[in-house]
């Protein structure tokens, strides 16, 4: 173990780790929004769109992150559609991120009794009213557990950015071993990056999940 | 469309079949041995000793906090450097599925064996058998039944994510679309869009079946019970 080595070398990991963190959240962010708008789609059965969006979740959830970022970054270029790396992963990652996020905040929809929403009408609230008072805030709840196992999920594929020239940390250590083949000390970084980012919100999740189940049930 | 030619030129798409079976060898060989030794985590996680329990749920979560291509990175070149073992790429490979299949499958059997109902437990053992042959005879087979549209999710899940192979020097589908890519840039300049295209639809063939007997055989269940 060197470690001159990592002390000289820390520095290119955390603006690496910046760039997972920083795409990465851009794609979930656009990948909830996605999946709100899907799930919207397919909760109120809207007749066009809810076949498009089931079309376009199975097409997501059936095919590989890389293969989705390979013919974003090198298939469409060739049909004039020229897209930066950072693009293309936010892009890729909200392609695939959208039908996982719209499938759990479906099924958060879905556990809503019909007998609430009857109720709420039978109290006089507007459709409007039923949608921002009895159906979102439960929703929302419901579907919490299987949104932030979506977002550590979506956190971790961020690793497959790599592949098409993003310089992220899985890069960053590639680029070390090939350069120095310092391999015990990059690898090292590359795990403690990975750590510093993805365990907080695993534990923030788990806080939060154990909490909406106490408060909510 | 010169490049939708290419595809299907000389042996070109069965050059490309064979590079998808590389991946999905490397997924079925992971699934098998991770359905073996998860059945044996799923139940190391039921045990009565905190201790096991502990290093179980520890494995779990090692395994499951860093993204696959981290842990492939560090088998095929960590332990290559640590131990001075020179392993193949596809064989880190199936190890890294392995440790990872195994954790998740046997999450999932730890909850299969849990929606189990504890008389059918009590039963066995007021027939006299013992805690290895009530496991083998009456618990696993009905929590394994329950369990089958999990495990093809997994599998599907762990097909999809062999994919990342090609990142660790394994001459699998996206390697040989590359191959093709490369040998025809003159003739078939825009090759690219189609040959990429093609292997996003054979991964859908592949993993659309999967899913879709996973959400039926869900459905038959559910009707079933209900």
């Amino acid at each position: 173990m060197d470690l001159t080595f990592i002390t000289q070398h820390y520095p290119l990991y955390v603006k690496a780790a910046v760039l997972t963190v920083v795409t990465g959240t851009i794609g979930i962010v656009l990948s909830a929004i996605v999946g709100l708008i899907c799930a919207l789609t397919r909760y109120y059965k809207i007749p066009v769109l809810r076949t498009i969006t089931v079309i376009y979740t199975e097409l997501s959830r059936n095919t590989p992150l890389i293969v989705q970022l390979f013919f974003l970054y090198f298939g469409l270029p060739k049909a004039g559609i020229v897209l930066s790396s950072e693009a293309c992963g936010i892009i890729g990652l909200t392609f695939l991120g959208g039908s996982y996020m719209s499938e759990s905040i479906l099924s958060g929809f879905q556990s809503i009794k019909k007998a609430q929403i009857e109720s709420a009408e039978s109290l006089g609230l507007t459709r409007g009213q039923i949608m921002r008072y009895v159906v979102f805030p439960r929703a929302a709840a419901a579907a919490m557990p299987a949104v932030s196992a979506n977002i550590i999920f979506l956190l971790k594929e961020t690793s497959v950015f790599s592949a098409v020239a993003l310089a992220d940390l899985m890069y960053i250590a590639k680029d070390l071993i090939g350069m120095y083949s310092s391999t015990t000390e990059s690898l090292l970084m590359l795990v403690i990056a990975y750590l510093i980012i993805i365990l907080p919100i695993s534990l923030l999740c788990s806080v939060l999940e154990r909490r909406l189940r106490r408060g909510g049930a | 469309m010169e490049g939708l030619k290419i595809v299907f030129e000389g042996n070109n798409f069965l050059r490309l079949l064979s590079g998808l079976w590389v991946t999905i060898r490397i997924a079925l060989i992971s699934i098998g041995f991770s359905l073996i030794l998860g059945s044996l985590l799923g139940a190391a996680m039921r045990m009565k000793s905190k201790a096991v329990r502990a290093v179980c749920r520890a494995y779990l979560e090692i395994v499951r906090i860093m993204p696959q291509l981290v842990w492939l990175f560090i088998v095929f070149f960590g332990i290559v450097r640590t131990l001075g073992i020179n392993l193949s790429g596809e064989t880190s490979a199936i190890i890294v599925f392995t440790i990872w299949g195994t954790a998740e499958m046997g999450d999932l059997i730890r909850g299969g064996f849990e929606s189990v109902p504890v008389h059918q437990y009590e039963s066995s053992t007021s027939l006299g058998l013992t805690k290895f042959q009530a496991y083998i005879y009456v618990i696993f087979p009905q929590a394994i039944r329950l369990l089958i549209p999990n495990i093809i999710n997994l599998s599907t899940r762990m097909i999809k994510t062999t994919a990342l192979v090609s990142l660790i020097g394994v001459t699998e589908v996206l390697k040989v679309g590359k191959q093709i890519i490369d040998a025809n840039r003159f003739e078939a300049p825009n090759a690219a869009l189609w040959v990429y295209g093609t292997i996003f639809v054979m991964y859908f063939a592949v993993c659309f079946p999967l899913s879709m007997l996973s959400t039926a055989i869900e459905k038959k269940q559910k009707k079933l019970s209900a």
